[in-house]
């Protein structure tokens, strides 16, 4: 390790604390009613599916080592379990991994 | 200082069955499993989680490191991938604000921005008086806070016993349950475009740069969204 850990979880922490702070900096003359918080909380949301699609399509890490139609195929099962039990968000969360886990198993 | 009873009902509204707190803890274990195999002791590991509480940042540090990276180019990459955070604040604070309450609260409970405790505060805080949803807030935070700590230390601990499709299967409980709380968030013609939009200008956006595909992606369709929302109602 080249570079001293603790030095890097400060770094990290501090980066990302200040996104956080001047969110809430810049967030106090605004108002809930207001256009440009209606705008802000539709980049919220963008943002997040953005984050969120950029995981499950090019993903880095672990989930990059499982091969991409399994992915489709876990995902669409998902949303699928997902309505089937009407919106529960535990079913389709936990079968995720399992589908996951057992296809991968058997692809490997 | 702090309403204990709001701060209470915070707590316990991230303890419902579906919380977002299950992928929150589900990826944390994924975390401490992943800094014990980079190297850090436990100290370090809770440490991190701590301080850095997102996700994101906290994989970008790993990769980093792992690759030798300087100071200055982590404290970019992880700025870069936890600027999501910036509108995810902007989007809360205002709903949380009183004007008897100081100004410490909100800065330092800005900490506790993250997805999942952001969904539980969107849910659940028009039940909520005015005055006290900072405290809510600040429940809320302390439990999700607390649930990513604890899951970092069972992460560590247990990394000698997960195999490779265990780790894999941890890593997409987090999307996947997103990815279905944002579709059941799809209420509004502004919300529903706003995250289907995102959902497909973000990988598109990755073939120009993935690096900022998820930002420009985001800002893109944020500002679609809103124009078809103010024009078509929400």
């Amino acid at each position: 390790m080249a570079i001293n850990i603790v030095l890097a979880i400060i770094v990290t922490s501090l980066a990302t604390y200040l996104s956080r702070f001047l969110g809430a900096l810049t967030s106090e003359k605004i108002s809930e009613k207001s256009k440009i918080y209606r705008w802000f909380n539709c980049i919220a949301y963008s943002t997040l599916a953005a984050l969120i699609s950029r995981i499950l399509i090019f993903p880095s890490g672990d989930l990059s080592e499982v091969n991409y139609l399994l992915r489709i195929i876990v995902i669409l099962l998902s949303i699928l379990i997902f309505y089937v039990t009407k919106r529960n968000l535990v079913y389709p969360t936990v079968l995720s991994a399992i589908i996951l886990a057992a296809l991968n198993s058997f692809a490997v | 200082m702090i309403n204990s009873k709001y701060f209470l009902q915070g707590i316990l509204a991230s303890k419902k069955f579906d919380s977002p707190a299950i992928a929150l803890g589900a990826s944390f274990v994924a975390i401490g499993a992943l800094l014990k195999n980079l190297g850090f002791t436990i100290q370090e590991s809770i440490f991190s989680t701590l301080l850095t509480y997102a996700l994101p940042g906290s994989l970008v540090m790993a990769e980093s490191m792992l690759i030798g990276a300087s100071l200055v180019n982590i404290f970019l990459a992880v700025w870069l991938v936890n600027s999501r955070l910036y509108p995810m604040t902007v989007s809360i604070m205002p709903l949380l604000k009183h004007e008897s309450q100081p100004r410490w609260k909100y800065y330092l409970s800005c900490h506790f921005v993250a997805v999942s405790s952001w969904l539980i505060l969107k849910s659940n805080y028009e039940e909520i008086e005015r005055k006290y949803r900072i405290d809510f807030w600040i429940g809320i935070g302390t439990a999700t806070w607390l649930v990513a700590i604890f899951s970092t230390i069972i992460g560590y601990y247990a990394s000698d016993f997960l195999n490779r499709d265990m780790i894999i299967a941890l890593a997409i409980i987090n999307p996947i349950y997103f990815m279905c709380a944002m579709i059941g968030v799809m209420k509004t013609v502004q919300l529903t475009s706003a995250i289907l939009l995102g959902a497909l200008l973000g990988p598109i956006f990755y073939f120009i740069s993935p690096e900022w595909c998820v930002l420009i992606g985001g800002l893109v369709a944020g500002t679609i969204s809103y124009f078809i929302g103010e024009k078509y109602g929400n």
